[in-house]
């Protein structure tokens, strides 16, 4: 009877200790339902959300500082060119159901991520060069991961790659994150429990996160999460439409807030793809610089950013963002809005303006198509205000808006289309958008998976990605990036147009908040955040 | 009382679509943005104020009526057209040929009608005008709709083809080719009528469906369910109820065209 009362008391204080008390509870919601829980298979948002706040991993960016910090390994170093990378471990760290964490796991996660059947996003990010990457178990809390070429990702890459146990009683349930899965209803909600194990202490030795849980409600409509937000039934917003934005930050005491340009853009292209079921004198157009260019000039920025981002975004001078402090060129300037400009551009490159209408040296009308997916008002905005702009330089444009899985086949793989218009959305590497800048690349936007760059600054860009990939040297790699991004610039094969900003708001019960441009930006602190009762 | 709705009923359609066709005349386009006055308060210069790209939302109005309340009823006077041919044949006929149309009735009444809209707008030739996209969206309206006013169309043909006068027609020698023009045209016209305005509202809220979507129609027309999805902003109304317009339309155009049929039909 005894030892059963001393079994329940006990069984009571660890519930209370991990669930922590019912008022410290983070709501916040979900934009989709998450499409895994397991780390390694993360694609979307909502499973990285998940996986930010319950996965371990060695290393840290900082999404303040963008600068790379020590987490489950406590220190590192590069050797061999860049070809191996040795961690020293934290010690005495334990997964959420106790079993210890060592060399071991990270081996283990390494092993399943470059594992071609597991089908890993990011095990591509850990192919380099021809050869597989090897790891050696030195001790316990000391591993060395030896890659088959030098690596210019090192330590950065491992942000991203959460560690799951080998050999834990719990199987891959076990997370060394600062909170654990409890409870999933599709469509619903996800609950996250604090992770009784989980390794770090605050400055004065309490142990974290100081939150008890976090409920992510999935919720896909803006306006309702607004509606429950004001309610008080979420703390928070981490990615607000700018209307949104205006609406609420009058009444919101300041917890609003724009914290500036973040990593993404919204760009449109050309079809150059020599594939495209488009006309001859139309593939020209799009093959030229100087269209491409009269066209960037021929676009208000400015007034996409006051009109259509409500002030909330900024000009484009090419495809990385100014937020990405470690990457941007900032010699390159937006490209001035010049209806003027444009049409001697395009006259010196054989158009006329006749009537208000442009046409080409063999006298067809110049008419372009502009797609883009629907359900997005900010994308449509912008698409009715370049009609409008593009349409003072004689050129006519056609909005069609498509289903996002039309957009994707279009541009992927049929190729019919004449121009897009889509965002961005860039990691601060550059060494992870290999995949976008390489001419072979699959994603590489105004012509996929060339069999040899078709122009002679595609080379270019092809020699200066693959020197930057190849090097650790960060200022050589920067130098490289740089002369890219000054190409880009000139040739235009992306119009870039805005980078909106980051726009979030808190509710009042949420301390130690420290928006970041990066995702997830308001979670990024989640073990330090609290919640007031 | 109900002669008085009735006359209210229709004199604000006709207000609508005098509005609507005289507004073709006058200077301005529902697509010109105005971008020194966005989001502008009604005013002389713009009487419905200007939305956030600043385009005259009265200019846009008038546009969006035009638009859904032309091919609306083409939509469904093409839909009743088919539901006269199918269903009065199926009707008519009865046996094998019945079962076979309304066969093909049941396909296409289970036919997921928007992912068809989505998809045949997927497949458009990209170059399309945004006047002929919208004039296709409401063909197929119009072809996807027949089969439900079909079933009520055989209904009534097969009981006409049943009933006693009918019977007594064929006794004393009249062909089928004769009853079907003298007698079974007549008698479904009330029928095709009321299936007619039945689809009318339909239409015009089902292209409203796809412009919430934002699959309606694109710059530089507009319609009503392109400017009603504005109101998705749920509280946005409360600051600015002249963006209500769109929809209050929405709601006054069906119902005025359902009183005017109300008392058609009281008064045949």
């Amino acid at each position: 009877m005894i030892q059963r009362s001393a079994i329940c008391a006990a069984s009571l204080l660890l519930l209370a200790f991990t669930s922590g008390p019912p008022d410290t509870e983070l709501r916040l919601c979900l934009r989709s339902e998450p499409r895994t829980f397991d780390p390694l298979l993360v694609e979307d948002e909502s499973s990285e959300t998940i996986r930010y706040l319950t996965s371990g991993v060695l290393v840290r960016l900082n999404r303040a500082t963008q600068q790379v910090e020590p987490e489950l390994a406590t220190s590192w170093k590069i050797l061999d060119g860049g070809r191996r990378i040795d961690f020293q471990l934290r010690p005495g760290v334990r997964f959420s159901d106790g079993s210890p964490f060592t060399a071991v796991d990270v081996a283990y996660t390494i092993r399943r991520v470059i594992d071609p059947n597991v089908h890993a996003s990011i095990g591509d990010g850990f192919r380099t060069g021809d050869g597989s990457v090897r790891t050696v178990v030195r001790s316990p809390e000391s591993i060395s991961v030896i890659f088959p070429a030098p690596f210019a990702l090192l330590p950065t890459i491992f942000d991203q790659l959460a560690i799951v146990p080998a050999n834990a009683p719990a199987g891959e349930k076990a997370v060394l994150g600062p909170f654990m899965v409890a409870d999933y209803k599709a469509g619903n909600y996800v609950l996250l429990r604090r992770n009784p194990n989980y390794w770090r202490r605050d400055e004065a030795g309490h142990p974290l996160p100081y939150i008890g849980s976090v409920r992510l409600l999935i919720q896909q409509n803006r306006d309702l999460e607004l509606m429950r937000f004001r309610r008080g039934e979420i703390d928070m917003i981490s990615k607000l439409d700018p209307e949104l934005f205006d609406r609420i930050a009058p009444e919101s005491h300041g917890r609003a807030r724009d914290a500036g340009p973040g990593l993404d853009s919204v760009v449109f292209w050309f079809n150059q793809s020599q594939a495209a079921p488009i006309p001859e004198w139309k593939k020209r157009w799009y093959t030229s610089a100087a269209f491409r260019r009269a066209v960037s000039m021929g676009i208000n920025r400015a007034d996409l950013c006051r009109l259509v981002w409500r002030g909330h975004a900024v000009p484009a001078a090419g495809p990385v963002s100014p937020a990405n402090r470690a990457w941007v060129n900032g010699a390159i300037k937006p490209d001035a809005y010049s209806p003027a400009a444009a049409t001697a551009s395009l006259e010196r490159d054989g158009f006329h303006l006749k009537g208000g209408t442009l046409y080409d040296r063999d006298g067809h009308a110049v008419e372009i198509s502009l797609i883009s997916n629907a359900g997005n008002p900010l994308h449509e905005r912008a698409m009715a205000m370049i009609r409008q702009d593009l349409a003072k330089i004689g050129i006519r444009v056609t909005i069609v808006v498509l289903d996002f899985p039309s957009v994707i086949e279009r541009i992927t793989r049929t190729f019919d289309y004449e121009a897009c218009l889509l965002p961005m959305l860039p990691e601060l590497d550059p060494q992870t958008q290999q995949n976008m800048w390489l001419s072979a690349g699959e994603n590489h936007p105004w012509n996929p998976a060339e069999k040899s760059p078709a122009t002679a600054w595609e080379a270019e860009v092809d020699r200066l990605m693959r020197a930057q990939a190849a090097d650790t040297n960060q200022q050589k790699r920067k130098a490289a990036f740089d002369r890219v991004q000054q190409i880009l610039a000139e040739q235009q094969p992306m119009i870039c147009l805005v980078h909106p900003d980051v726009l979030l708001v808190t509710g009042p019960r949420v301390r130690n908040a420290a928006p970041a441009i990066i995702r997830p930006q308001l979670l990024w602190n989640a073990d330090r955040l609290q919640v007031a009762p | 009382m109900n002669r008085w709705i009735r006359r209210t009923a229709l004199v604000l359609l006709a207000l609508l679509a005098i509005a609507a066709v005289v507004s073709l005349w006058l200077p301005g386009s529902a697509a010109v943005q105005y971008r020194d006055a966005i989001d502008a308060v009604p005013s002389a210069r713009f009487p419905l104020g200007t939305d956030e790209l600043g385009r005259d939302r009265l200019a846009q109005l008038l546009c969006g009526i035009r638009i859904s309340f032309l091919l609306a009823p083409a939509a469904a006077l093409f839909s009743t057209l088919i539901a006269a041919l199918i269903g009065g044949t199926a009707g008519w006929c009865g046996g094998r040929i019945e079962w076979l149309f309304m066969v093909v009735a049941d396909v296409f009444v289970s036919l997921p009608w928007l992912f068809l809209l989505i998809t045949v707008r997927a497949i458009l030739p990209l170059d399309v005008s945004a006047a002929v996209s919208i004039v296709v969206t409401f063909l197929l309206l119009g072809i996807l709709g027949w089969a439900a006013p079909a079933r009520v169309v055989r209904a009534r043909a097969r009981a006409i083809r049943q009933s006693e006068y009918v019977l007594y027609a064929r006794a004393c020698g009249a062909g089928r080719a004769r009853l079907f023009v003298r007698q079974l045209i007549p008698d479904l016209r009330s029928i095709l009528a009321a299936q007619f305005w039945i689809c009318l509202p339909v239409y015009v809220i089902s292209e409203a469906n796809l412009g919430l979507l934002g699959l309606g129609v694109t710059d530089p027309l507009v319609s009503l369910g392109g400017m009603v999805r504005a109101l998705q902003s749920q509280t946005a109304f409360f600051a600015r109820p002249w963006i209500l317009a769109p929809a209050a339309v929405l709601v006054l155009a069906p119902a005025c065209l359902h009183f005017a049929r109300l008392g058609e039909d009281r008064a045949s």
